[in-house]
């Protein structure tokens, strides 16, 4: 493979430039540091974060779960537990009494080497949750100001404008007018319908898809039309469900961009939310944003794509025209099966429309995370190199099912694209990426 | 050292025992209150269904993914623990013991068995340390502690086992025997030895968030 004597670059701690990193711990202090994280451990720190550490019998038998360690070679400060080790345990053990250069290291570590995939948590015989730990960190990351500049940025405009991408409300109606008169063009009666009160479906997107992947909201108009679903999308800010503040450790944020979302939806009167292809997203809405507005499961039923297209699939709302020829193989997003268990459901899609499927190994929720989630792609260019090379063992992953006869990789998920992108690219696997709604789009009876 | 002999098997086996659950209360109720303040929603997540389901996963051998990814390890550590928890509790020398000072008594291992048994802990105990000084990221994790703990766990089966066979010195084994064993308890609430009771806890609560919120397996 090409590219692998940088390994030892990146794997060096601290080799990589980040400004928002550098910049936010030159204004740090010892003194400053203990100070906030003393606090941080005071109040937030409590009997989860306490059994984890203690519990940890330091087995290592978390290792291989990593795609971070078995792509480095096994290097043992990419294990779950080894991450933890050189974050929260030195934090705790000394108190925060932490040097401004230990709070950089830990803050790439945080950031950049652990996807929160929760992979481990299945190989861990105490299922200790290492991305509750790593979130842990990030939380004292984000206190401290000591941020990667790429991701901060993302988190700046969800504060500014309640979406991920700086889309200013008028950008967000006209791309959504814009995309309806594309698909007139083919489907001349469809339609996008903007604030419609009482509609069955409130359908949110992730602030991304107005911006770089606007054909993904064309698509889903024609299957909502072929399906003749009573839908529609939010003019003002709520429409995007992504957040990325979530990954930031920026909780409060987290919290405001959920209720906003939840109530744009409430807002319309709309039964219930369907969440488009995107996985980190539905972890917000569905695992953390709930919870942080103190209910256990979100106000209204909230479903992802997924669950949407099988359910019209099953009750016969669309129909297969013609199956997707090529071979196809499933990558399983993290947020979505371990996060869900939409794995079936996905297969079920699949399965319907597909002629040729070919399984990765492992997969379900056993299947090895894209490297892009967790906010590490988002992190940016500065680490793009570390990413691939943190994620050899997804690009043999791929090899493998191609071997198979494997030609296109689908992937319900944004980050997951981004992430499979970047691999593919690098690791020269000639595979074609595709949303679920790209290939239904491209097989469905039009109506 | 009669005065010795007659403090650690004495006061001192009162006192560990106290320590033992009086340490293992005390500290599961600060987790629990601690819980209650700072982490409220694990009580609202936690399914007994789903617990019981995740724990039965863990503590069958080889029901696991990971456990079937390392057969030798899987044995070894079922083969380990059961050894460790059965053999005290059954040691012939304990059950009299205790049917002679407090009455009772109950059904007592053979005298081959047990001493089989503790050699496997014996063993077992080996085969952590040489895992944890030769697998990099195993030897990356560890700390003084971990090796300490190794010599605690040992030790009453090492002495236990001298003592018992009467090998020269078998007296001193004795006193050595019943003090290790009074430390190994009094480490248990305080150390990582803790995961004992932590661990239905800990595995119990992802099997909740897995089975009940995410519908997901977690083996
Ligand atoms: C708490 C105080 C304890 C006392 C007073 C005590 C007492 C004894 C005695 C008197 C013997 C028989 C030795 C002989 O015949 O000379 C014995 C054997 C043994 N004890 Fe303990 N013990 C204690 C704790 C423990 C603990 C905590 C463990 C292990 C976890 C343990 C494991 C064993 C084993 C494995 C044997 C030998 C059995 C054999 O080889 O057949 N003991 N103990
Ligand atoms: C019944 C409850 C217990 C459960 C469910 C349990 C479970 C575990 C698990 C899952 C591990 C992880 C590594 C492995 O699989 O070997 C482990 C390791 C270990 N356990 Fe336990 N355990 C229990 C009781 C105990 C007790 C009572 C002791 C000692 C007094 C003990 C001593 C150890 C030691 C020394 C290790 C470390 C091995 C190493 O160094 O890698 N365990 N236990
Ligand atoms: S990237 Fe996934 S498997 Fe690796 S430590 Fe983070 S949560 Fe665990
Ligand atoms: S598997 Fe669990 S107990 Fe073992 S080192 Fe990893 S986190 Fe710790």
């Amino acid at each position: 493979m090409k590219k692998q004597n940088n390994l030892n670059n990146t794997q060096n701690p601290g080799q990589i430039h980040d400004i928002g990193i550098k910049r936010g711990a030159g204004r740090l202090s010892r003194e400053k540091i203990a100070s906030v994280l003393e606090k941080l451990i005071e109040t937030e720190g409590g009997a989860r974060l306490s059994a984890y550490i203690n519990t940890c019998v330091h087995c290592g038998l978390c290792s291989d779960a990593c795609h971070h360690y078995l792509s480095r070679g096994c290097d043992p400060r990419f294990s779950p537990a080894g991450k933890v080790k050189q974050t929260v345990s030195t934090i705790l053990a000394k108190k925060g009494k932490v040097s401004p250069e230990f709070i950089k290291r830990t803050c790439e570590i945080a950031f950049t080497e652990c996807n929160l995939c929760r992979r481990c948590q299945l190989y861990c015989p105490f299922g200790i949750d290492i991305s509750y730990l790593m979130l842990f960190i990030r939380r004292a990351c984000h206190l401290l100001g000591v941020v990667p500049q790429y991701i901060q940025d993302t988190a700046h405009s969800h504060s500014a404008t309640m979406n991920q991408m700086w889309v200013r409300d008028d950008e967000w109606i006209d791309t959504l007018q814009w995309q309806e008169e594309e698909a007139r063009d083919e489907i001349p009666d469809l339609r996008i319908p903007i604030d419609k009160q009482g509609a069955d479906i409130f359908y949110s997107v992730i602030g991304p898809e107005p911006k770089f992947r606007p054909q993904l909201i064309y698509q889903m108009a024609v299957i909502m039309h072929a399906a003749g679903a009573d839908w529609t999308l939010p003019s003002a800010p709520g429409w995007d469900n992504s957040d990325m503040c979530m990954y930031t450790g920026d909780v409060e944020m987290t919290a405001r961009l959920k209720k906003v979302h939840f109530e744009a939806a409430i807002g319309l009167k709309n039964k219930r939310i369907v969440m488009g292809e995107c996985g980190h997203a539905f972890r917000s809405v569905y695992d953390v944003g709930n919870r942080l507005l103190g209910w256990k499961m979100p106000p209204l039923p909230t479903v992802h794509a997924i669950s949407f297209y099988s359910e019209l699939l099953e009750e016969g709302r669309i129909e297969i025209d013609h199956k997707f020829e090529r071979p196809v193989t499933f990558h399983d997003p993290c947020n979505i099966v371990r996060g869900r268990g939409l794995h079936e459901t996905a297969r079920y899609i699949i399965n319907r429309v597909c002629k040729t499927f070919i399984e990765l190994e492992p997969n379900r929720e056993h299947n090895f995370c894209c490297g892009a989630g967790g906010g590490v792609i988002n992190c940016g260019p500065p680490f793009k190199t570390k990413r691939v090379e943190s994620n050899k063992v997804k690009a043999d992953q791929l090899a493998a099912a191609r071997e198979k006869g494997a030609e296109v990789v689908i992937a319900p998920c944004h980050n997951c694209h981004g992430g499979l992108e970047e691999i593919i690219e690098h690791y020269e696997l000639g595979m074609e990426l595709m949303f679920l709604s790209d290939i239904l789009y491209e097989c469905i009876k039009k109506k | 050292m009669h005065a010795i002999y007659e403090l650690a098997g004495g006061f001192l086996v009162w006192a560990a025992l106290v320590i033992f659950a009086g340490g293992t209360v005390i500290r599961m109720a600060w987790l629990a209150a601690t819980a209650r303040k700072k982490d409220a929603a694990v009580f609202h997540y936690f399914s007994f269904y789903y617990a019981l389901r995740s724990i039965l996963h863990w503590i069958v051998p080889f029901a696991s993914r990971n456990m079937r990814l390392h057969p030798v390890m899987t044995a070894v550590t079922f083969i380990f623990h059961l050894c460790l928890i059965i053999t005290p509790i059954f040691a012939a020398a304990h059950v009299i013991l205790i049917a002679e000072s407090w009455g009772g008594g109950w059904w007592y291992l053979p005298d081959a068995a047990a001493d089989i048994m503790t050699l496997t802990v014996i063993l077992g105990c080996v085969f952590f340390l040489i895992r944890r000084i030769s697998k990099k990221d195993v030897r990356y994790l560890s700390t003084a502690g971990d090796y300490i703990l190794l010599v605690i766990v040992a030790a009453p089966f090492l002495s236990g086992y001298w003592s018992y066979h009467q090998w020269s010195g078998f007296e001193i084994a004795g006193i050595v025997h019943m003090l290790s064993g009074e430390l190994l308890l009094i480490c248990i609430p305080f150390t990582r030895l803790f995961h004992m009771i932590l661990f239905p806890f800990t595995r119990g609560y992802a099997g909740s968030e897995f089975g009940g919120m995410r519908s997901a397996r977690d083996w």
